[in-house]
């Protein structure tokens, strides 16, 4: 078994109301970033998994996304990086 | 009738809950998260809070307490259960119910009484109201966005599911009168068995004159009725 460092990306689905990213969306317009055409926030969740390989650190963090870290009805995740550490 | 309120770490509604029963004329227990079995519960509240401190999603990680191993089974069987609030968070992660409970559109904590328009009157939980009665109820939650698809939406509203909406005092679905931006302005709804009621109002803190309002105890009423039954 080796030590792996898992990072993933949750962010709310495209399409479902997301305040706190048109509010940052807004405040940038406003210091002038008018190329910003949208703003969706999420969570960045990073793991310490311990794993045959890589592959199977990231099926199993698929896993934990899809049971517990996010929402499948409102939420789409990827997973970002997958590092030896 | 044995009613089980559920106290998670950070449920802050269970004190109310167990008001609320007494009043209605039932006998409550608590039941802590840890505990597996519900022997001897005829019905389950899942109460109000801030469970686990609503880390990660609110309700996310108490639907992993033992105790909703049990909770789950009992629903499934076919046991009564009513999340409130933070218990209708907790439902929906669990899967016993539809759709999320999200921020709030406007990203404030809402803390307020909100008019209610009793949508179904055909429920063992609301069968003491009125169809179209409308209800004052207080509120209190910063997640209580109701969102899911648009087809679990049609199905909801097909199936009479939807069973309190936020209304304004003429009973229209308006912008103003969403005190959270819930999708078709949803204010709890039940299970396709109608055995699990989830609402983000809180039913147990308007049941006496005292408290500003009394019409939440149609609820406990009409759930009391049915269960002894």
């Amino acid at each position: 078994m080796s030590r792996f460092t898992v990072s993933v990306h949750i962010v709310p689905r495209r399409g479902i109301l997301d305040p706190q990213g048109q509010a940052v969306a807004d405040a940038l317009h406003a210091l002038g970033f008018h190329d910003v055409a949208g703003a969706r926030i999420g969570r960045h969740v990073v793991l310490e998994v311990a794993a045959a390989d890589a592959a199977a650190a990231t099926t199993s963090v698929r896993d934990m996304c899809g049971r517990l870290l996010a929402n499948p009805v409102t939420e789409d995740f990827e997973i970002a990086t997958v590092e030896a550490a | 009738m044995k009613v089980g309120i559920v106290t998670f770490p950070g449920s802050n509604c269970d004190y109310d809950a167990w008001h609320a029963v007494q009043l209605a004329g039932a006998s409550p227990a608590y039941v802590w998260h840890k505990e597996t079995s519900l022997d001897g519960i005829d019905v389950v509240i899942l109460p109000g809070g801030f469970s686990y401190g609503d880390y990660l999603r609110a309700g996310a990680i108490a639907r992993f307490s033992p105790i909703m191993t049990a909770v789950v089974d009992h629903a499934r069987r076919g046991g009564p259960v009513i999340g409130i609030c933070n218990g209708f968070q907790i439902a929906c992660e669990a899967g016993l119910l539809p759709g999320a409970l999200l921020r709030n559109a406007n990203l404030q904590f809402v803390s307020d009484m909100v008019r209610l328009k009793v949508e179904n009157a055909d429920t063992m939980f609301t069968h003491a109201y009125a169809a179209g009665q409308m209800l004052r109820l207080p509120v209190a939650h910063g997640e209580g966005r109701f969102t899911a698809s648009a087809e679990t939406l049609d199905r909801l509203d097909q199936e009479g599911r939807v069973v309190f909406r936020y209304v304004d005092a003429a009973g229209a679905v308006t912008e103003a009168a969403n005190p959270n931006g819930s999708m078709r302005g949803i204010a709890g709804i039940v299970s396709a068995e109608g055995n699990v009621l989830g609402l983000m109002p809180h039913p147990e803190r308007a049941v006496e004159a005292v408290l500003g309002s009394t019409d939440g105890l149609g609820v406990f009423q009409s759930m009391l009725a049915r269960v002894s039954a």
